[in-house]
């Protein structure tokens, strides 16, 4: 690949300055396609070996041969962020992505929930991810890749299972009740202590060990990091890496309409204002924009699912033009998607967009539900609800060590896959070392408790 | 930073290392069920020396809400409110925990030599490794034998001419690189080497009261034994007799066909070997195995005419293995048959019996075998 774009990257952080984009400074760097690929697969340029990252290697390079999916660029927050474009990219495509990551350099920087997980996990999450490997890759050699593997197993497995409403680095639970409140110094009091110092004295004494989870506790990793009951040192600290990494996930899963959207936006806007650019250049590039910010269903078609950038550009480009910039990027700094869609997407945008509600059954049948905004938000919403994992939390300790966890089948709506759980149960029993039991329930909705095997 | 700059990550694929691994777990958890896996094809002719067995890609599980059976979704595109998008299939229904249908299944062939599974299983069940028994006789051969400055391109050998221009150069006022004369060739010559020839009879009961289940068992049976004896011979030829009431022999692909009806008379079969034998083999110079499958059932008429055949076949035989495949009842050997290896074994004959119930014994009835074989041995 020429290196030709790269004359263009100062003029464009330039253009976005002043357009009123805030940014870190972004290092730009062009990687080979298998790289790019690897990144997408991992969701960090470095990390930790495990052979499920494995598997979707395979599935994506399955897709990659029958054409589908092509990356153009990655790009990671922080400060300085880290920005790699494909080798392969074209002049035109590498001016619109560097344009891209620079809208996304701006909403990672400014967004509210970003900057709480950055200022947690820190600004230099690639350089951390990097370490957790090491680190890793230190215990295999120390332990054995079997007992590590077993310990991913399982940390990866309740990847999403975090509180992200806790602080990444938070306290273990008061290990005593709180004191009960001072007795008040009235004659009784006084009388009965009177009769026996020592029964008075003794009733004060008394502190009440605190239950463990004192409620249940939905941040399984920390939980299991902190509370099993044989887990080594080494071991704890895997479950933590995972934890932190999945803190820094969290944000780019939550914000992924505004991210997308607003990164699309300002890259098709700053290419308009871009008078340097050559008018084939520019021609190309508006090309590969309309290529990715669209529907996924060509013109008379129909798809069962929404493109996040084409649903995201096309409410800031509703939003910046009814409401102003000012306007906009308060919103884009205090919304996650959740508020984003609830607030902005209006019937007209809607039916614009040609959005539609659908019933799919489990026969395959699939209809056109009648619209109803609140209920097209919220098919919108649902799969990113907790992390996109059902809603489980360790319930309690039993004296031998049993752990009992909770699935929350009232939120969710249904019971959980068994087979599923039960061999996450086997992995969880593997680090936790005592039983694991898990009560959800039956598709009849009668309660049901499964244990490790 | 420069284009120039070779990478780490251009030489070093990450994915790929974790795809490996991943293979590597397969192809473990194939290992585990590999007698299962093999009983199920026709793979003990030499011609297969590999085994090909398709596999999913594993899981990793997380937890998950169960399919529902009606979903709501957001969609895009030219639709009206009462439009439907697809129909019900019948297949649709019933397909109940089919998992991969989301993620577009993939499967993977996986190919096994069979001697890698040989050397994993022997390995990993710490079975014995026999000693041949030598024969008499001799046969020439070609073997290696010391170096030459000349010789065929083909028989070079890469290391020694190394070390002959390390050792010219460390001489003073040597020349850097290699000269002809630092080359050197691998030479052969004749010589005589003693034979170490195995034949293996197969002799399996095909009686009616045997089922299709207790054939393959036995045949999964007989298929790790050869490759077990293929590790110490270097040249094994197999026989295969089957017999109900006469006793035939046939070629590998039609003896594991064969089903017959009517009882068991196993003495046909023994004479039979025994006839085979004396025919072709001579035991002082091949070490002859014989393994018997059978449910055990032998018609009791035919007593004492086993134990005559059997006898005459053990005194020729380094070996004689019976397996009992009985699935569904557990008598323990308590059978005709079982009896007659039992009177075999303490007159001081090498020879075995296990019952084999099912495909998890398989393996512990090999292992029996080479363990009690390897004893007698030594």
């Amino acid at each position: 690949m020429s290196d030709d774009w790269r004359s263009y990257t100062a003029r464009i952080e330039e253009l976005a300055a002043r357009s009123g984009l805030i940014f870190h400074p972004v290092d730009f760097e062009a990687v080979p396609d298998t790289f790019m690929m690897e990144i997408a697969v991992y969701g960090l340029p470095v990390r930790m070996p495990h052979w499920s990252f494995g598997v979707r290697y395979i599935y994506q390079l399955i897709q990659r041969h029958m054409g589908h999916s092509r990356l153009f660029e990655v790009v990671f927050p922080g400060n300085p962020g880290h920005a790699y474009l494909a080798a392969s990219n074209g002049l035109a495509e590498n001016i619109l992505v560097t344009a891209h990551v620079l809208g996304h350099a701006d909403f990672s920087r400014n967004n509210l929930l970003f900057r709480r997980c950055q200022e947690q996990v820190s600004e230099h999450i690639v350089e951390h991810a990097a370490a957790h490997a090491r680190q890793i890759s230190q215990a295999i050699e120390t332990y054995g890749a079997e007992r590590v593997e077993q310990v991913l197993d399982a940390a990866l497995a309740l990847e999403q299972h975090i509180d992200v409403d806790q602080s990444l680095r938070r306290e273990k639970y008061p290990e005593y009740l709180a004191d009960p409140k001072p007795l008040v110094d009235d004659d009784f009091r006084k009388r009965f202590a009177a009769l026996d110092p020592t029964a008075a004295a003794a009733a004060q004494e008394v502190r009440k060990r605190a239950p463990v989870p004192p409620h249940p506790e939905r941040d399984l990793l920390w939980f299991i990091a902190h509370y099993a009951p044989e887990l080594e040192s080494w071991e704890r600290d895997i479950f933590l890496a995972v934890r932190e990494e999945s803190f820094y996930f969290y944000p780019v899963f939550a914000t992924q309409i505004m991210n997308e959207g607003w990164a699309s936006y300002w890259h098709a806007r700053l290419l308009r204002e871009a008078d340097f650019v050559p008018q084939q250049a520019y021609v190309d590039a508006i090309k590969c924009h309309s290529d990715v910010v669209r529907p996924i269903a060509a013109d008379q078609q129909v798809a069962l699912s929404i493109n996040p950038y084409h649903l995201g550009f096309s409410m800031w480009e509703k939003i910046i033009e009814s409401q102003g910039l000012p306007a906009a990027r308060r919103i884009m700094e205090q919304d996650d998607d959740f508020g984003f869609v609830r607030n902005h997407l209006t019937r007209e945008l809607a039916d614009e967009l040609k959005m539609f509600r659908y019933n799919a059954r489990a026969d395959g049948q699939v209809k056109v539900m009648e619209m109803e905004l609140t209920a097209l938000q919220e098919s919108i919403l649902a799969p990113k609800y907790g992390f996109g994992a059902p809603t489980v939390a360790a319930k309690h300790i039993q004296v031998d060590g049993t752990l009992e966890l909770l699935h929350d089948h009232e939120t969710d709506g249904r019971g959980l896959d068994l087979d599923r759980s039960r061999k996450v149960l086997d992995y969880v029993q593997r680090v936790w070392r005592r039983p694991v039991e898990l009560h959800t329930v039956d598709q009849n909705g009668s309660a049901l408790h499964l244990t490790s095997s | 930073m420069s284009e120039n700059d070779s990478k780490w990550y251009e030489l070093f694929s990450r994915g790929a290392r974790d795809w490996l691994r991943h293979d590597e777990k397969v192809r473990d958890a194939v290992r585990a069920n590999l007698p299962e896996i093999v009983a199920g094809a026709d793979v003990i002719n030499d011609s297969a020396r590999t085994v090909r067995v398709p596999v999913r890609m594993l899981e990793h599980y997380h937890f998950r809400l169960r399919r529902p059976q009606e979903q709501e979704g957001a969609g895009q595109g030219a639709a009206k409110p009462g439009d439907v998008l697809a129909k019900p299939t019948r297949e649709g229904k019933g397909e109940k925990g089919a998992g991969g249908r989301d993620e577009g299944e993939v499967q993977l062939l996986l190919e096994f030599k069979v001697d890698d599974i040989v050397d994993w299983l022997w390995e990993e069940m710490q079975l014995p490794n026999l000693k041949a028994r030598v024969g008499p006789s001799e046969e020439t051969d070609w073997v290696r034998e010391g170096w030459d400055k000349r010789g065929a391109r083909s028989r070079l050998d890469r290391r020694r001419s190394l070390k002959e221009m390390v050792k010219r150069r460390s001489a003073p006022g040597a020349t850097p690189t290699f000269t002809d004369e630092d080359l050197r060739y691998r030479q052969l010559a004749r010589r005589k080497q003693p034979a170490i020839h195995a034949v293996v009879f197969f002799m399996l009961d095909v009686s009616g009261s045997m089922s299709d289940r207790d054939r393959k068992l036995a045949k999964s049976f007989f298929f790790w034994v050869v490759q077990g004896l293929r590790r110490e011979y270097r040249s094994l030829e197999t026989v295969f007799v089957a017999h109900t009431t006469e006793a035939w022999e046939f070629s590998e692909p039609e003896f594991f066909q064969v089903s017959g009806t009517g009882g068991t008379v196993a003495s046909t079969g023994l004479n039979k070997v025994r006839e085979i034998i004396d025919e072709r083999y001579n035991p002082g110079r091949a070490n002859i195995y014989l393994f018997y499958a059978s449910d055990g059932d032998n018609s009791a008429s035919d007593g004492d005419e086993a134990r005559e055949a059997l006898k005459a076949v053990a005194d020729a035989a380094c070996y004689t293995g019976y397996v009992e495949v009985s699935s569904g009842s557990s008598r323990e050997l308590a059978t005709e048959t079982g009896r007659l290896f039992a009177e075999l074994d303490e007159a001081g004959f090498a020879a075995g019996s296990y019952a084999l119930n099912d495909y998890d014994d398989v393996w512990g009835a090999v292992r029996h075998f080479f363990t009690a074989e390897a004893q007698k041995n030594e």
